[in-house]
């Protein structure tokens, strides 16, 4: 990996590698999960869900379930006291299953049981008789479009439709390529599978939650409006969270669990399973995305045309968002000055989508990735020239009409990119686990055929169309130490360690405390859109700027200093008049001082009629060359190495980029040639690690990285978010480089071994 | 907390982490996972798949690495045990564990527990691993946010550092 010296160099400052506070509880086993919290005469909840896509909910019958000793709760639709539905943008999704009405996924939760042992919930889930009467899944996306779907919501079956006309509609390519492309359903995987502990407060008239969450917040708002109870009645504590990548945006066991707390008046524990995350959470919207790309004969794109559905499947969840994000991306990071775009956001039976990793960006660029391949071997040049002759600069104005005001370094990408070299042919000894296909020795090294494929992308940063995006922190000296408080989530991203980092830097103290993580501070926003270094980071730096200035003031108004000439310096408040340096930790404990700072960004808006506003705040971009080694016959693939560039803004900690970069790209890869949920007829066929695979060790390719640090003006600490870029332009990169391999269009993603070699 | 419908309810002893331990009054259908987890307070095994595919609840029985979701904890009354919370002496973090975080290998972290105890019982068992070795004794135990580049790269400077010559 190739960085730039940051100036400030002391461990555990910005620009340095930190040790996480959470460190060393994670390695010896005792962190604290949201699976491992435990209360004394603690009960286990568990959640019955329907067997079946499409059904109308007739009966329920839990007589037998009451006979079970141990069983101390049920709880259905009946007993929510307050909102029956939640949801993020559109409140559509019923808590449970109403008798009567219709349940509209596989997984569906129809009702709730508390019992003493998590074998007593499984029995008594077991003797619940629930009559169905199953109804025909609407399944196909398209018939939601042409109307011939019967509506399967009172909201209809359209979560959004969105168009983009930018400038001449006539202009027709003298060059002219075009596919249609398909992005299979993707699951986020996190490790920690769904968890919760609720204890009831002892009058019974407000709840604890221990959740492993994305933003605390909108939790407690959804979950205080279907509890019908004040907000500060509902008060979250962050449970440890092992990984999120956008499946703990949206609630699942929240209001389950406090329900049951609350009617047993005893702490109550929900663990899902394996295959109940699968069916407890929102997915990666599968998409199917039609593009042709208009260009002159020197390659330049003069004009995109694309129609792109994504199956939002049964309740909306964030699928409007995914959406606009994915028609404003059609471009990708290229000039384009005419566009015709169409998008839609469909529900059906299928399970619900929603925010993962990337949102809407990832399909986007599979599609005008997969086009740019076609552009340069339509018009004689190479994948990298005709990427370079298209790249995107700041000041270049987006098919929105938004003008790129961020740093758009993509040109550096793609160059940068280039010059990692490549690796080493496979010699025809090669090891065995070097060769597609590993220890199955099914494939030769000789009949394995190299390829090289490209990617590049562009992803917005935040919150868009005029959301009120902000962050919360607090910063505290008292008893002579420094804390910091935010509710933002930790979801393995290191946010804790930087914000520790932010203290010490602004503060020049090395040692920052940190509160525990709750809604007893305002909200920080989600854990997600690559947006917390910048947010939070821009709160906490804010908040640790007000108590700093504070502390100098009174330094300077005790001492007799000039206050205008005293700044922190390292871990001393330098005199610049007198040269004298006081160390900051001989001051800290001489005064109590408390900052609570908001951190918004700039305002956005929303995209009228025609696609046009100015939706997003700032745009990262990155550049991926995928090198893969492919068995023809046996349609095996390797992904041998990933050379990428990427826009960082800059480097806060180099080994969470690091580790954020490296492990995008293996979700990226993923994508690209395994994983997938496969649905049939509304049905999740393979909701378990046995059946959809994820990226092993030995999947895991070489990855040479360059960080392109040029600081965004417009971010706080000049960086930009770097979670999700590793992971869009990887997937096509790699689909590219098959491509390239065996001559093959291989319009879809996950690229399946039939794919390769039927 | 027994299972009040079942009569299938033991009271065995796991000799754990070097010790005796007494499991009372249990449904003999829990997993050594569980058993671990929420009787014996030693959390730090993970459960993540049910299916020994993941490795995140990976243990040490009888100097073997294994899955512990898919060990029938009853039927574990004669092996010695040892799990995560076993390793570095007197609550000082072992070399494996110290490496983990000095190389960036822990994230979100859940996957952590598992990887350590399997890198121990690799080095133990090859003190030299080359990079294939590491990745197949590995690839069990997944890793969502990684990406594993920080991790192999964590167990190659204890591998280091453990030869002749090396830091330790």
């Amino acid at each position: 990996m190739t960085l730039t010296a940051g100036v400030e160099t002391r461990f555990g400052a910005l620009g340095a590698n930190a040790n996480r506070p959470d460190g060393v509880a994670k390695v010896q086993g005792g962190f604290a999960f949201s699976s491992d919290m435990w209360a004394e005469n603690m009960l286990w909840g568990a959640t019955l869900r329907s067997p079946h896509p499409h059904a109308r909910l007739v009966s329920i019958d839990v007589t037998a379930a009451w006979s079970i000793p141990g069983v101390e709760c049920i709880v259905t639709a009946e007993d929510i006291p307050g909102e029956p539905n939640y949801g993020l943008i559109m409140q559509d999704q019923p808590v449970f299953a109403r008798v009567g009405d219709t349940v509209r996924y596989l997984g569906e939760p129809i009702l709730a049981v508390a019992a003493d042992h998590p074998e007593t919930c499984r029995r008594a889930l077991a003797a619940i008789r629930v009559t169905y009467e199953v109804l025909d899944p609407v399944i196909d996306a398209e018939r939601c479009i042409d109307g011939t779907a019967p509506p399967i919501h009172p909201q209809g079956n359209v979560f959004r439709h969105q168009r983009i006309l930018t400038g001449d509609q006539s202009v027709i390519g003298e060059i002219q390529v075009e596919g249609t492309y398909e992005i299979g359903m993707q699951d986020q995987a996190f490790l920690g599978l769904e968890a919760a502990l609720a204890v009831p407060d002892s009058d019974g008239d407000g709840v604890e939650l221990y959740v492993a969450t994305q933003w605390l917040h909108e939790d407690r708002k959804q979950i205080a409006a279907c509890l019908d109870m004040p907000s500060d009645k509902v008060r979250l504590v962050l449970g440890g969270v092992g990984g999120a990548f956008g499946a703990r945006e949206d609630i699942s066991l929240q209001v389950h669990t406090c329900l049951l707390a609350l009617r047993t008046g005893r702490p109550v524990r929900i663990a899902y399973s394996r295959e109940e995350s699968f069916y407890g959470h929102v997915h990666r919207h599968p998409a199917t995305i039609w593009m042709r790309h208009h260009a002159d004969a020197t390659g330049r794109i003069l004009r995109i045309e694309s129609r792109m559905v994504f199956d939002g499947g049964a309740y909306c969840s964030t699928s409007p968002a995914v959406l606009i994000n994915a028609v404003t991306h059609a471009q990708g990071p290229y000039k384009c000055d005419n566009a015709t775009i169409d998008g839609w956001a469909l529900r059906t039976n299928n399970p619900p989508c929603g925010a993962m990793r990337g949102f809407g960006v990832v399909q986007a660029c599979f599609a005008h990735e997969s086009q740019m391949d076609k552009l340069a071997a339509a018009t004689g040049m190479s994948p990298v020239e005709i990427r370079l002759r298209n790249a995107m600069e700041t000041g270049d104005r987006l098919i929105t009409g938004q003008i790129v005001d961020s740093v758009a370094p993509v040109t550096r990408c793609i160059t940068e990119t280039d010059r990692i070299p490549l690796p080493e042919p496979l010699r025809d000894d090669a090891h065995e686990l070097a060769v597609p296909g590993g220890t199955g020795l099914t494939a030769r090294a000789s009949n394995i055929r190299r390829g090289v494929g490209w990617g590049v992308s562009i992803k917005n940063l935040m919150y868009s169309e005029g959301f009120d995006d902000y962050s919360t922190a607090r910063c505290r000296i008292a008893d002579g130490a420094v804390h910091v408080k935010f509710a933002t989530a930790e979801v393995g991203q290191g946010f804790v360690m930087l914000a520790q980092q932010i203290a010490r830097t602004v503060l020049g103290v090395d040692d920052v405390f940190l509160d525990p993580i709750d809604t007893q501070v305002g909200s920080a926003g989600s854990t997600s859109a690559s947006r917390q270094t910048w947010m939070s980071g821009g709160a906490v730096d804010a908040a640790c700027r007000a108590v700093r200035d504070e502390l100098l003031d009174r330094v300077a108004n005790d001492r007799g200093l000039v206050r205008g000439e005293l700044q922190i310096e390292g871990t001393n408040i330098v005199d610049s008049l007198t040269g004298t340096t006081i160390p900051v930790t001989e001051v800290v404990g001489k005064y109590d001082i408390d900052h609570t700072v908001e951190y918004r960004h700039p305002a956005t808006e929303d995209l009228d009629e025609d696609g046009h506003g100015n939706c997003h705040v700032a745009f990262a971009f990155v550049a991926h060359r995928a090198v893969v080694d492919v068995d023809p016959d046996l349609g095996l693939v390797k992904v041998v190495q990933i050379a990428t560039a990427q826009d960082v803004g800059r480097v806060l900690n180099p080994l969470s980029v690091q580790g954020q970069v490296e492990g995008g790209i293996a979700q990226g890869l993923g994508l690209a040639v395994m994983e997938e949920i496969i649905v049939t007829d509304g049905k999740v066929k393979n909701p378990s690690f046995t059946d959809y695979l994820l990226p092993t060790f030995l999947d895991a390719p070489t990855v040479d990285m360059v960080l392109i640090e040029e600081h965004e003006p417009k971010s706080p600490l000049g960086a930009k978010g770097v979670g999700e870029p590793p992971c869009i332009s990887v997937t096509p990169a790699i689909a590219n480089a098959i491509r390239n391999a065996v001559g093959r269009e291989l319009p879809r993603v996950p690229v399946r071994p039939y794919d390769i070699c039927l | 907390m027994t299972v009040s419908s079942d009569s299938l309810n033991e009271s065995y002893r796991l000799n754990v982490n070097g010790s005796d331990r007494e499991v009372n009054d249990a449904w003999v259908g829990e997993s050594l996972l569980y058993v671990l987890r929420e009787r014996l307070g030693l959390p730090g095994a993970k459960g993540a798949c049910e299916q020994g595919e993941c490795g995140s609840c990976t243990v040490i029985m009888d100097d073997r690495a294994v899955c512990s979701c898919l060990v029938m904890a009853a039927s574990a009354t004669e092996s010695r045990i040892l799990t995560v919370e076993s390793l570095g002496e007197d609550g000082r973090l072992s070399d494996v564990q110290q490496a983990f975080l000095d190389a960036g290998g822990v994230q979100c972290g859940f996957c952590t527990p598992g990887f350590i105890v399997a890198v121990h019982h690799l080095l133990d068992r090859n003190p030299h691993p080359d990079d294939e070795e590491i990745k197949e004794a590995l690839s069990g135990n997944i890793c969502r946010c990684t990406g594993y580049g920080r991790i192999l790269e964590a167990v190659k400077v204890v591998v280091r550092d453990r030869a002749p010559g090396g830091v330790a």
